[in-house]
């Protein structure tokens, strides 16, 4: 039995004046456990980008309690909480005219926040973080000059340079096409599986989610509405009541794990 | 090595000491030059201390200050302006565009309202006037100019021209009822004047230097993460609002110290860290210890194009910062303004 990495009891969040694109949780209890990939699913405002912003302490609960292997995250300092948890954010900054390796770097803050200079030893995780998310090639080029999908990889190195035990990655796939979205999926198991992270994958897509997580939450209206493996989370009946609409549960033909069909309505 | 070197202990080393090589050769040309004519060979002898009499006067009690006061303000406008623009993330940031500047200078007139005037304690009270205007004034622009926790590139210029506006109209106010006869040196003063400054002025002045770079500079990296956006900053470790306290605080004392000793300057913090990081690159561990030296040499030379063009006469060294400011203001609004970024 692995210890939970993250616990998250009774949580409940409101933002004072309704922020754009970020919504209320109410009663939210769930665990990570060490070395699990974990997916949070669920429709648009149902709460998983506060999710988010709750686990790297951006925002802190109003009522319950998050831990993080088993300490509090309201007593831990943000460059306490950031050396455990790193975010992937869904946007990558844009007009930013700094080089790959730079915004790599800026990683190893929270590792030595007093320092003014990376040290040697910065720059070997850094260096390592590049190319475990295979952008190593690319550190002098400027980040305006990046495709989507490198973009993505580059904001993986930075969030990999935290050597973080718990990885946050809110919707990774969005802007990617299709090769893009399978060399992230190849990425995230070899980092769960040979690197032995913690993964909390917060996605839009369903079938991505159900292929590369252990298990998953199905968030609604900043409440849980189920968690389990995939089998148990993707199905039919509590898809429809989440999401309003129809779909269809399916097979993957290669991996067994559930896939998802929109019942288009007609006319 | 392809592209810009990055920032390292070694390269900064490098930098520091190109830039304090400038300052030394324009503070040497600064020393030998000026309306009173002393020929090169005796500002050397009172430099050694081999003469006496006029010439000393004019080195040691009126260029040298003078030629310090410059650096002090030129290094603490520039850091001010390197400060703000980081906070804001707009490149177009800067004490006398924020306001900060006319706060501040309220602050003086205040003071000297009150009677305040030379002396230590009188200096200490002046400046701390110029702190308490510089706050009221910066806090005034954020609180008009923010948008849903943004600061949008236009709003906060117009929220800094208001503000500015309303205190220089506080200032004229207060001049035109209390004290009609200063109103020529106020005007003098209010356009950016270095002018005499005594010793005891001149030590509060770089005191209140040495503090606000203190708590600015050593903020270089922290103020790196923040230019990705605060969210992002706050997930790598940075405690945001720590530091933005901490650097409005710091460039509010910059900028309140330059004002209450020398006077509303302008533009010298829009043009020094923005050509610093067309030539370095935007990394601030670079920019601002850098601005430090290249502010302070830049003034300087203004400074010093100010007392002679016209001797001997002497214009004021604002009109000169204001003459390289304006045009430079315009093309970056044309240029850079539309992304929104540094």
């Amino acid at each position: 039995m692995t210890a939970p990495l993250v616990e998250c009891e009774r949580v409940g969040f409101a933002y004072a004046s309704g922020a754009a694109g970020a919504f209320a949780i109410r009663d939210l209890s769930f665990e990570v456990k060490a070395g699990e990939t974990f997916g949070v699913i669920g429709p648009n405002a149902s709460g998983k980008t506060t999710l988010v912003r709750l686990l790297s302490k951006v925002v802190e609960p109003s009522s319950g309690r998050i831990r993080l292997d088993g300490a509090d995250v309201a007593r831990l300092s943000r460059a306490d909480v950031a050396r455990q948890v790193a975010v992937v954010p869904q946007d990558v900054p844009r007009g930013f005219p700094h080089t790959v390796e730079e915004l790599v770097l800026m990683g190893r803050y929270p590792r030595a926040p007093r320092r003014f200079f990376e040290s040697p030893e910065d720059r070997a995780a850094a260096r390592r973080a590049m190319e475990a998310a295979d952008v190593l090639a690319l550190r002098e080029t400027l980040l305006d000059r990046l495709s989507g999908g490198e973009r993505q990889r580059v904001m993986l190195a930075r969030a990999l340079a935290q050597e973080p035990r718990l990885l946050v990655l809110d919707e990774p796939t969005a802007h990617l096409d299709l090769r893009y979205q399978a060399e992230c999926a190849g990425l995230l198991r070899r980092l769960g599986r040979e690197a032995g992270l913690t993964i909390v994958l917060v996605s839009h897509d369903l079938g991505f989610a159900a292929e590369l997580c252990d298990r998953l939450l199905l968030m609604a209206e900043g409440a849980a509405v189920r968690v389990g493996p995939p089998e148990s989370v993707i199905d039919e009946a509590v898809l429809e009541s989440a999401y309003g609409c129809r779909v269809l549960v399916d097979k993957h033909p290669i991996s067994r794990r559930p896939t998802i069909h929109l019942v288009y309505p007609t006319g | 090595m392809t592209g810009p070197a990055s920032a390292s202990g070694a390269r900064l080393a490098v930098l520091l000491v190109g830039l304090g090589l400038v300052v030394a050769l324009v503070a040497i040309g600064a020393l030998f030059l000026g309306s009173a004519r002393v020929p090169p060979g005796d500002v050397l002898a009172v430099l050694t201390g081999r003469v006496k009499g006029v010439d000393q006067v004019v080195v040691l009690s009126l260029r040298l200050p003078r030629i310090l006061a410059a650096l002090l303000a030129g290094g603490a406008l520039a850091v001010a302006g390197a400060g703000f623009q980081a906070l804001t993330r707009n490149p177009l940031a800067e004490p006398s565009v924020l306001g900060v500047s006319s706060g501040a200078a309220f602050g003086v007139i205040v003071a000297q309202v009150f009677g305040l005037g030379t002396g230590l304690v009188e200096a200490v009270g002046i400046a701390a006037c110029a702190f308490a205007g510089a706050l009221v004034a910066g806090a005034a622009v954020y609180v008009i100019a923010s948008r849903g926790g943004g600061l949008p590139v236009h709003t906060l210029l117009l929220a800094g021209v208001i503000v500015g506006i309303f205190f220089s109209s506080a200032i004229t106010v207060l001049i035109s009822v209390l004290d009609f006869d200063r109103l020529g040196g106020v005007v003098h003063w209010l356009l950016g004047n270095l002018g005499p400054i005594a010793p005891a002025s001149l030590a509060v002045f770089a005191a209140l230097t040495a503090v606000g770079l203190w708590l600015v500079v050593g903020q270089a990296r922290p103020l790196n993460l923040l230019a990705l956006g605060e969210e992002s900053a706050q997930q790598l470790g940075v405690d945001a609002e720590r530091l933005k306290r901490r650097v409005f605080a710091g460039a509010a004392l910059l900028t309140s110290a330059v004002v209450a000793f020398v006077g509303p300057i302008g533009f010298v913090g829009l043009i020094v860290p923005q050509v610093l990081r067309m030539l370095l690159g935007p990394d601030n561990r670079l920019v601002i210890p850098a601005a430090v030296l290249g502010g302070g040499a830049f003034l300087l030379l203004a400074d010093t194009l100010a007392r002679n063009v016209v001797a001997p006469a002497e214009l004021s060294v604002g009109v000169i910062t204001a003459f390289c400011g304006a045009p430079f203001f315009v093309y970056l609004l044309r240029s850079r303004a539309p992304q929104a970024g540094l």
